[in-house]
């Protein structure tokens, strides 16, 4: 303890109350509060891989498709560099927003949007062609958590998508009020932080399923 | 896509029909009227009284964390009983059906519910006990005192604070619902795979089970989220980490826990309802499915939900044992590292919960250590109060009768949980009841910490000290009933008694369940005694009024401001000190709480958004549980709207000026000489009467 009933304190010199508090550094605070989302997010995700492990035995494709059947290297490279060209847009959003540049801002974020929206279409278009050849959640356990895993995954970039759209919305309309910037920096982080999940789904959903 | 189902659906109702609302069963029929008439009669007093005005302006829209707290305490309250009386009635059926000539009722071979029926009530007490009840009180608490204690004004996220809370009440509103529109799962609290699947339970049971489950799993992560952030960000200036009282301690761990491991049971549970909507194979038993892969995901949330709960109660006897020993808490250092001993553990032990399962004996030998390792820093935290107590100037006040219990039921769970500890052991007891009752005493032991906690701040609250003659009487029968129901339990267990019997063959058990059936009486009486201690706390509240320091001896921050605190908790944020900032204080003879100018104080204003919010997620569960598509999407389309429209509301807080926070606190203080007034101020503001008893009056700085 940093002190005891033998000390002699003088009232006059001890600080007691804080006078003129002036709050708490607003932004800061709530993109503390973003991490500790990310952190349950990404426990979210923990569970869905670890299913994975669990699911991609064998036995758990009951005879139907097996990795190497659903998994098509081309397409995982066409959404790996689309979605890696969007943090990149984005990227030069949070330049801009340094400098203070709002145009800079709604083009980074206008770029992020449609190369979000690119990578989106090619999701899209690989889950679509399986579905045509009769390859569906319901056929096997396998299938199930494939599905699951890659679909959660894209909801995220759909959402990221929104929430972009309503950032120029609200940049347009407000400018950089502290909102708006701590809006955008924890969108940065959510942003960004699909892009690192895709790494792990890469890696062990596509790239291990082609080499399996 | 979509699972098909057997029986009819249509695309107006989904799988609703008049045939699901169970009017021929008089037992349910009972309650719907009861239940219906208290409703109108609370409707009714607060039209008949014109408070939907009060009522709307300060609870419903409210963002003040103490009122949230309050809301989330009443929800688990009103929830204990419904759980409760799921108890009596488990044990009521088991005192009853016992022996092949035992007497059947209401369509019962033997005792008066069917098996089906009693399925449902076991799993209702369950989730209900656990989720509904102890989960909201202890949030409850937590929203109330952690910010008190490190000095802030609200929560990091008030408004998330509210989301949180009316989640959580759309959750329970959702099990209440199951009574009376279709049935409630069947199949054990933690839900029995592959029982839970499509095939073997057809019914929308599961469905309410799954959707209930999620709606407080989101509101209670969204609840960690803002706790911990409160810690780290919101501390008064001054309020080190080594500063920080213990039972801020505790709810940091506790939410640590909360916000790591509900996003599991989310993925448990949302794998399950995919199987049963829409035809995946993760927990089937055939096409690839993985049982175990449930129990793993659902027990890696099952037992550190056990630590959430628990350490908060932990910090709860940290915060109670030293006001009435008169001492600083022994050990503090030892109590953090034990605190974030137990919540780190916590993760590695969840296989205990089915060592029968099979795996290799080095698997379950690993988890055999790992969970007698919890008793390292829970025997710490022991030692820890014990020499808290020692030479200490004892009082035996109520909230440290409740704590010494506590104490007591925490030795008689934990000791058992060590014997369950041991793989030999509990392939010997496994599904017994010796089981039910060793983790019946570790969650009574939060209930008694919980009983503390709520006598020992009630007055900070309120402003009034609750009744100690019948809260003793309460306190008495409570702990005569909680013997006599599980000492008998452990013995069956011992017996071979296996859980969740509706029905038993064994006719020589009857004294022993008779034995039960005696405790739960005196259970029910000590409600009475309950509902008695706050009547006439609140009838003789004007005798009972405290000053800012209740107790006269207490120690942490949350006692230097007055009782009941005012709706922005300090006229202006303290300057920490010392550890113990109030009792460092009070031996200074600097506990001076009056100030003779005030500043303006920044707060967020009320909303009707998260209300708003909770109502719709009701909709959309119920929607999701009788497969009504339409009433679904539309729900999840207004929730989104309402987010992004609230995202640009700009009138989201205000300034408190000096001369209305002055105004407050002149009333709270008027009733310094005048003991026993109300003085009304702040608008209704829980700013009503308090004020110093002169033996406790904080001695100004000479």
């Amino acid at each position: 303890m940093s002190a005891s009933a033998s000390e002699i304190i003088d009232p006059a010199k001890v600080h007691l109350w804080d006078r003129g508090h002036h709050g708490h550094d607003v932004i800061g605070t709530r993109t503390f509060g973003f991490w500790l989302y990310m952190l349950s997010d990404a426990m979210i995700y923990a569970a869905l891989f670890a299913s994975y492990g669990v699911l991609s035995h064998v036995m758990n494709m009951a005879g139907g498709p097996m990795p190497g059947d659903v998994i098509r290297p081309g397409y995982a490279f066409g959404e790996t560099l689309a979605l890696f060209t969007s943090v990149l847009a984005y990227g030069y959003a949070m330049a801009a927003l340094r400098q203070g540049r709002a145009g800079g801002v709604a083009g980074g974020l206008l770029g992020a949007m449609i190369f979000g929206a690119v990578f989106l279409g090619l999701v899209g278009k690989d889950i679509g062609d399986l579905f045509a050849q009769g390859i569906t959640p319901e056929r096997s356990g396998y299938l199930s958590i494939f599905f699951t895993l890659v679909i959660y995954h894209a909801l995220h970039i759909v959402v990221g998508l929104l929430w972009m759209l309503v950032m120029l919305v609200q940049l347009v309309r407000e400018g950089f009020t502290g909102n708006v910037v701590y809006r955008l920096v924890n969108l940065k982080l959510f942003w960004h932080f699909q892009a690192v999940v895709w790494v792990f789904v890469f890696v062990f959903v596509y790239l291990q399923g082609v080499i399996a | 896509m979509l699972v098909n189902l057997q029986g009819p659906w249509s695309p107006l109702l989904g799988r609703l029909a008049v045939s699901q609302i169970p009017y021929e069963n008089p037992i349910l029929v009972g309650t719907f009227v009861l239940v219906v008439a208290l409703g109108m009669a609370i409707l009714g007093a607060v039209t008949y009284y014109g408070k939907w005005g009060y009522l709307w302006r300060e609870w419903l829209t409210t963002v003040d964390h103490k009122k949230i707290g309050i809301m989330y305490i009443l929800v688990g309250l009103v929830m204990l009983l419904r759980g409760f009386v799921d108890a009596a009635m488990i044990r009521s059926q088991q005192a009853m059906a016992v022996g092949p000539d035992s007497a059947g009722y209401l369509g019962a071979l033997h005792g008066y519910l069917t098996p089906f029926h009693f399925g449902q009530i076991y799993t209702a007490h369950g989730v209900i006990m656990i989720l509904f009840a102890a989960t909201p009180i202890l949030v409850g608490i937590m929203n109330i005192i952690v910010p008190l204690q490190v000095g802030a004004r609200d929560m990091a996220y008030p408004y998330l604070n509210a989301v949180g809370l009316w989640l959580t009440t759309a959750g329970a509103a959702l099990v209440m619902t199951a009574l009376f529109i279709g049935d409630f799962a069947h199949a054990g609290w933690f839900g029995n795979l592959p029982l839970n699947e499509l095939p073997y339970s057809p019914g929308v049971g599961v469905d309410y089970w799954i959707w209930a489950f999620q709606l407080s799993s989101v509101g209670t992560t969204l609840g960690g989220i803002n706790l911990i952030a409160t810690i780290v960000k919101m501390r008064a200036p001054g309020m080190t980490w080594m500063r920080l009282p213990m039972f801020t301690w505790a709810s940091l761990s506790a939410n640590i826990i909360s916000l790591t491991s509900f996003p599991v049971l989310t993925v448990s549970l949302a794998l399950l309802s995919l199987d049963r909507y829409l035809g995946t194979h993760f927990y089937t038993a055939g096409m690839g499915g993985n049982l175990m892969l449930y129990n793993d995901l659902f027990w890696i949330w099952g037992h550190p939900e056990v630590y959430f709960v628990i350490l908060p109660a932990f910090g709860m006897l940290s915060e109670i044992i030293p006001v009435f020993s008169e001492k600083t808490l022994f050990g503090y250092t030892g109590m953090v590292l034990a605190s974030f001993g137990i919540a780190g553990v916590s993760w590695g032990v969840w296989l205990h919960h089915f060592f029968t399962m099979g795996s290799a004996p080095d698997v379950n030998a690993f988890y055999s250590v790992s969970t007698m390792l919890v008793g390292i820093p829970t025997g710490v935290k022991v030692f820890n109060w014990l020499f808290t107590m020692y030479r200490g100037r004892l009082r035996f006040e109520l909230p440290m009768i409740w704590a010494c219990a506590a104490l007591f039921f925490l030795l008689v769970g934990g000791m058992t949980g060590m014997m369950n500890a041991f793989t030999t052991n509990d392939y010997m007891v496994h599904n017994s009841v010796f089981v039910v009752a060793h983790f019946h005493l570790m969650l009574l032991l939060i209930v008694y910490a919980i009983f503390g906690a709520v006598n020992f701040w009630f007055p900070k609250v309120f402003g009034f000290k609750l009744n100690e003659r019948w809260g003793k009487w309460f306190f008495w029968l409570f702990t005569a009933g909680t013997a006599t129901v599980f000492i008998p339990m452990f013995t069956l267990g011992f017996m071979g008694m296996t859980r969740r019997l509706d029905y038993i063959p064994y006719a020589q058990w009857q004294p022993l369940l008779d034995a039960e059936m005696a405790g739960i009486v005196l259970y029910s009486l000590s409600a009475v005694y309950l509902v008695a201690q706050l009547y006439v706390s609140l009838r003789d509240r004007a005798l009972n009024r405290v000053g800012a320091d209740a107790w006269g001896t207490s120690r942490s921050l949350e006692w230097a401001t007055p009782s009941p605190v005012p709706f922005y908790n300090f006229a202006y944020i303290p300057h920490v000190n010392a550890r113990d900032e109030w009792a460092w204080r009070k031996e200074n003879g600097i506990a001076q709480l009056r100030h003779d100018r005030y500043e303006g104080i920044h707060m967020p204003k009320n909303t009707g958004v998260p209300l708003v919010l909770g109502a719709l997620s009701l909709v959309l569960a119920f929607a999701l549980v009788w497969r009504m598509w339409w009433l679904a999407a539309l729900c999840l389309a207004g929730i989104v709207i309402l987010v992004i429209m609230r995202s640009f509301a700009k009138d989201t807080d205000y300034i408190v000026s000096p001369e209305e926070v002055k105004r407050v606190e002149d009333a709270l203080w008027a009733g310094t000489h005048a003991r026993g007034t109300e003085a009304e101020g702040g608008r209704g503001r829980g700013a009503v009467g308090g004020g110093l008893s002169p033996a406790h009056s904080p001695s100004a700085p000479k």
